[in-house]
């Protein structure tokens, strides 16, 4: 246990919560550009979180301890989540928390305590957003279950680092069924991360919310938590969907080469994935919520063909 | 792609920052918010958005403020829905009766240290509706104003250099330098 | 050791549950005392069992003893082995927490039922419990059962004055004796092919048994043992007969008698019968993905609390019944390391399942004592009213959505894993229900999360909606250290899971089927510490107690953190933001409400319906002055699969009643009919 591998070990575990918030900033950047506007910085969201740092609270008093824990909870969800998953190197690789469905189910605990805070403050907003969030998420969990599970089957392996490794030399004939558990992969992630065409990040309409309606009881530090836990989530889905679906390039070793490109190659990859779901969001209109399950199951309906398609 | 094509051949037109000069705005009373606010909510604002009964003129100017041309959000500044997440409490219209309860529980739900902009004519005294029995003859008769900013209604030109004042922030000056006033 | 293990202490549990059934009754007057003896006899009897069926688990000796009897098929025979010491763990350990639990809860029927009835026949029922998993004998087993079954029926009536609970009872009557029905049917086929009752008798004579008999002693057993554990669409007693007992007696019901049918399938299925078929691996796997997939579906639906719990244990049966699906399915192909992997993820569950939906239902239970309703709508803000309570609760409801570091998270990822592994190497239709079972569960996880943020949200938090909601009182202590005891169990459970992952491997793999399965002292298929657990060569690995000390230190970390960066900030308490206006509890999201988008997307399969009620001011009905609406759904179980098999059953036997004319010269040609028949049958034989 050298200094290069406790140094490594502190940038893995700190990686997400660090750069998360500045990919909110890019995809909201490049949606402000596509609507001819300059936007704000890319570093906006971190003055964001530093200015409710600096802000009192308030607290509900129909609101008990769950509204008053959930967000440090839901975070350090996200914190275990970000030090399992391969960012830049499968050495770092961990065989106690880095199962699939460990990470998965992190995610849907998270869910699970928002919805509960979002509930306990009594407001007619936050109850109704919990119950669309549960019913997203209750549907997201076939397809994303099963495109991580396509990849699981194709390389031998349910732990992320492994599946990142055995996709990076996987032979031509596997290619269909990983581009297609990609899309319904894609799908999923735009649901768990609450983007077009599931929910709008940026509504004022409580009616049009899901995730948002879920945390207008917030103010202050929970309400940084909160934020800062949302941005974990969307990086922590790009990294999954870029270091699992095209690992090409992630280091496999601790040394100090392999680990540079790996860092460099991450943030390129992570820097086009958020491009791309802004210009989705731009270019696609918020679906009616019972058209969401339609492209749900469509999700899923991809994936079971994917693992049809599996020939090991 | 033809869609993406015809955005980025879009000309841009933009109001720079320093087009926006020290337009009037006048201080009502508790002022003494105004330097230590104006350090924390410098690079980020949240904006709550009151209409305590007002003719949505100044609605429409606020609602302008967020397009390509005046961008607010470059500047950090941006509009939230909840009062909880709100630094700065915008009230336009002269606070009619029906609205004072539900003005005064928006104020109460927002977290210290807060700000309390009166927008337009109608919120300062009343306006063109002052002294009508419907209504309470300006915001600063419900809640505690930080800022005014007049106009009937202000052009998002107006609001903008108003709320960069409020920041103390104008292209490359430091706090408390004003430039000469720009129409 | 061997004193632990031995069949005195057995008979000594039951002689417990004998005399308190006994002492029960017969101080039938006196309530308290009926309760007392009742109960601590009941907790005395389950302790001791606890420590038998422990010590056989962990020794792994069979302990068979018999008594024999002057009737010549049936002796008393039990034999305690792995898999049954397993299920008598189960048992008894939740026998002996509900029994606590029973020791405060039934002072709510002082005065207006009989204690000692209840007392005499829950101690019986648990009493048959432990002896319908330990019975050797076809015979015995089926009079074991029927008490079991009669125990349970009548402790569904006990509160008999209301019209509902004898409604659920006859029904719950008359689903189980039609399942026994089937059972008989599968002992008799059993006998045909070995002459006699004794199950070790029975083993070796269905070794020489054709496929077609094997196949037909399958499916009229898993008719009628699934009507016992409530698989879709044998489950329409289930929801109104386990709300209409108390609350103890449901915590027992849904948590281990429903697994006493899991418990005979696993047996002969993986035990009796020689070999397995792959059609009914197949066939399992479907039942179960359709059991859980609609059972949560119409938990979903309920604003009943018990009815909502109880569609939630046909949900987690569909759960137990992938895993042993899957082992089966691995056992027909040859597989015994994989079957045996099936096989444990299925025990577990069970187990799990044992101990989150009775800590649910008793949560339910003081619940409903603090508030006398049942229905959810009424409930809200018992968090800060009910606090303990509402603790366990939530470690219930966080268990049973399988959500990390519990144990129902580690069950449903030891089910995931064994059903991945059906995905390659087999067939396309076995693949194919391989696939579909693995979202079938992955949407379930999802909807029960949805289901119990529900339950749990509308219960506990936000404002009381109601003045009874409002007057709740926190229960007695008695109560909440029953509660406290299985939120510990279900905490110790996840956190250990390694090492009891390593014991069920072993009773798995003691079964007769998967004989070859694994070298003794190691689980199937990989190895499992407390640290971690390492399936197949490191297909997958996960380690539970690094999960939970992730999360413990992150969320240390967190808080220090954030607490240190924001020490001078203050925090105020003030109204919940109502958008300027005043919050009445109406606003609140309402039960109905919450699940009503997933109904709706479902309808098709869900059948939603409504039924509005208005009452008007005047006669020219221009102006409402009450409106109601209900929610619910149109039961189509009655409408395709019951009624029309009433109806074919009494027209049928309407035809057959033309028979009966009362003639007797009509009965003397029927004599005569069937004489000349055999006489040309004999002659034909020769």
């Amino acid at each position: 246990m050298n200094m290069t591998t406790i140094i490594l070990w502190t940038i893995q575990i700190l990686l997400v919560p660090a750069l998360a918030p500045l990919f909110i900033g890019v995809t909201r950047k490049i949606k402000a550009r596509l609507q001819n506007r300059r936007g704000a910085s890319v570093l906006q969201p971190y003055s964001d979180v530093w200015k409710l740092l600096h802000k009192d609270e308030v607290i509900s008093r129909d609101a008990s301890w769950i509204f008053r824990a959930a967000p440090y909870l839901i975070f350090a969800t996200t914190l275990v989540i970000g030090a399992s998953i391969p960012l830049f190197s499968t050495a770092l690789a961990n065989s106690l928390t880095g199962d699939f469905l460990v990470v998965v189910y992190l995610v849907a605990l998270g869910t699970f305590l928002l919805a509960l805070a979002g509930i306990d403050a009594g407001s007619a907003l936050g109850g109704f957003g919990s119950s669309r969030e549960m019913f997203v998420a209750a549907l997201t969990e076939g397809g994303l279950i099963l495109s991580l599970l396509t990849l699981a089957l194709i390389g031998k392996t349910t732990n992320l680092a492994g599946i990142a490794t055995a996709i990076g030399s996987v032979s031509f004939t596997s290619f269909t069924p990983i581009i297609l558990a990609f899309i319904s992969f894609s799908v999923a992630m735009l649901a768990e991360t609450c983007r077009y065409p599931f929910d709008n990040p940026a509504t004022h309409l409580e009616l049009t919310m899901i995730h948002e309606a879920m945390i207008l009881e917030y103010s202050g530090k929970r309400l940084a938590l909160m934020e800062w836990a949302s941005a974990n989530k969307f990086l922590i889905f790009i990294a999954i969907g870029a270091n699992l679906f095209f690992p090409h390039g992630i280091a496999d070793s601790l040394a100090l080469g392999p680990v540079l490109l790996g860092l460099a190659l991450f943030a390129v990859k992570a820097l086009l994935f958020a491009a791309a779901i802004a210009v989705i969001e731009s270019s696609t209109a918020k679906l009616r919520i019972f058209r969401l399950p339609d492209l749900l199951f469509t999700s899923f309906v991809l994936s079971v063909i994917a693992l049809g398609l599996v020939n090991v | 792609m033809n869609l993406f094509t015809k955005i980025l051949a879009c000309p841009k037109i933009l109001l720079e920052k320093r087009s926006f000069g020290a337009e009037k705005r006048s201080f009502a009373g508790g002022s003494e918010t105004a330097a230590q606010t104006a350090k924390i909510f410098r690079r980020s604002l949240a904006i709550r958005l009151v209409t305590a009964g007002s003719t949505n003129a100044c609605e429409q100017e606020l609602v302008a403020l967020g397009n390509s041309y005046y961008d607010v959000d470059r500047f950090g500044i941006h509009f939230v829905a909840s009062p909880r997440h709100a630094d700065m409490l915008m009230v336009t219209g002269p606070v009619t009766r029906n609205m004072r309860e539900a003005l005064v529980r928006t104020y109460e739900a927002m977290p210290a240290p807060k700000l309390v902009v009166a927008v337009g004519d109608d919120a300062i005294d009343g306006g063109i509706f002052k002294g009508s029995y419907g209504v309470l003859d300006g915001v600063r008769n419900v809640i505690p104003v930080d800022y005014e900013i007049p106009g009937d209604p202000p052009s998002p030109k107006t609001i903008i250099s108003a709320l960069l004042g409020i920041l103390e922030e104008r292209d490359g000056k430091p706090a408390g330098q004003t430039t000469a006033t720009q129409a | 050791m061997d004193t632990l293990t031995s069949p005195t202490l057995f008979c000594l549990a039951l002689a417990c549950f004998a005399t308190g059934a006994l002492g029960a009754l017969l101080l039938g007057k006196k309530d308290t005392a009926a309760n007392v003896v009742g109960s601590v006899l009941a907790i005395a009897g389950a302790a001791i069992a606890l420590i038998f069926s422990g010590a056989v688990l962990l020794e792994g000796t069979t302990q068979s003893f018999a008594a024999d009897t002057s009737f010549p098929l049936i002796s008393l025979s039990f034999s305690v082995d792995r898999l049954a010491a397993f299920f008598v763990l189960v048992i008894s350990a939740v026998a002996l927490l509900t029994s606590i639990y029973a020791l405060g809860y039934v002072r709510h029927y002082y005065g207006k039922y009989s204690i000692g009835v209840l007392g005499c026949f829950y101690n019986i029922f648990i009493a048959s419990m432990i002896l319908v998993v330990t019975a050797h004998n076809a015979l015995f087993f089926l009079i074991v059962w029927e008490i079991m079954s009669l125990a349970s029926y009548f402790l569904v009536i006990y509160e008999r004055r209301e019209a509902a609970s004898i409604r659920a009872g006859s029904l719950y009557f008359i689903m189980t004796h039609a399942g026994t029905a089937f059972i008989i049917t599968a002992f008799l086929l059993m006998f045909r092919e070995a002459g006699s009752f004794d199950f070790d008798a029975i083993h070796t004579g269905l070794a020489t048994a054709s496929p077609m008999t094997q196949s037909a002693i399958f499916v009229t057993a898993l008719i009628g043992f699934g009507a016992k554990a409530g698989i879709i669409p044998l489950h329409i007693w289930l929801p109104s007969a386990h709300p209409a007992a108390p609350s103890h007696v449901s915590a027992l019901m849904s948590g281990v008698m429903i697994k006493t049918g899991i418990f005979m399938l696993i047996r002969i299925t993986l035990g009796l019968l020689p070999e397995v078929h792959l059609w009914w691996g197949l066939t399992v796997l479907v039942v179960g993905a359709v059991s859980s997939l609609l059972g949560v579906l119409y938990a979903l639906s309920e604003h009943d609390l018990k009815r909502l719990l109880a569609y939630h244990s046909i949900e987690n049966i569909g759960i137990i019944l992938l895993g042993l699906g899957s082992a089966l399915v691995f056992s027909s192909a040859g597989m015994n390391t994989l079957a045996a992997l099936g096989l444990a993820a299925a025990l577990f569950h069970t187990m799990n399942h044992a101990t989150f939906k009775a800590l649910l239902f008793l949560g339910a239970g003081s619940v409903i004592g603090a508030t006398h309703t049942r229905n959810i709508e009424k409930y809200g803000g018992l968090i800060r009213l009910m606090p303990q309570t509402a603790l366990f609760f939530l470690i219930g409801s966080m268990a049973i959505s399988a959500l990390p570091p519990l144990n129902g998270f580690f069950s449903e990822w030891l089910t995931f894993q064994s059903l991945f592994q059906g995905v390659t190497g087999f067939d396309v239709v076995t693949k194919l229900i391989f696939i579909l079972s693995i979202g079938a569960l992955a949407f379930t996880g999802g909807l029960a999360a949805a289901c119990f943020v529900k339950a749990f949200g509308i219960t506990f938090l936000a404002r009381p909606r109601s003045n009874a909601a409002s007057q709740a009182k926190e229960t007695s202590p008695l109560l909440r250290l029953a509660m406290a005891a299985f939120a510990l169990l279900i905490v110790g459970l996840g956190l250990f899971s390694g090492m009891v992952t390593r014991v069920l491997g072993e009773v798995a793999g003691d079964m007769a089927g998967l004989e070859s399965a694994a070298t003794p002292g190691s689980t199937p298929a990989g190895s499992a510490q407390f640290t971690t657990v390492s399936l197949l060569n490191g297909f997958a690995e996960i380690s539970m107690p690094a999960v939970f000390a992730g999360i413990v230190t992150a969320f240390a970390a967190a808080a220090l953190v954030f607490f240190l960066l924001t020490r001078q900030r203050t925090q105020a308490v003030a109204a919940t933001w109502d958008c300027g206006t005043d919050l009445t509890p109406r606003m609140e999201i309402t039960a109905t409400g919450f699940s009503r988008s997933i109904i709706t997307v479902m309808q098709g399969l869900m059948r939603p319906g409504s039924e509005t009620e208005i009452e008007y001011h005047d006669a020219n009905r221009y102006f409402p002055k009450t409106g109601t609406v209900n929610m619910g759904l149109n039961d189509i179980y009655r409408s395709f699969i019951y009624r029309p098999l009433q109806v074919i059953t009494t027209t049928i036997a309407g035809y057959m009643r033309k028979l009966q004319s009362g003639n007797i010269h009509a009965y003397i040609l029927y004599i005569f009919l069937t004489l000349i028949g055999l006489l040309a049958w004999l002659n034909f034989q020769s």
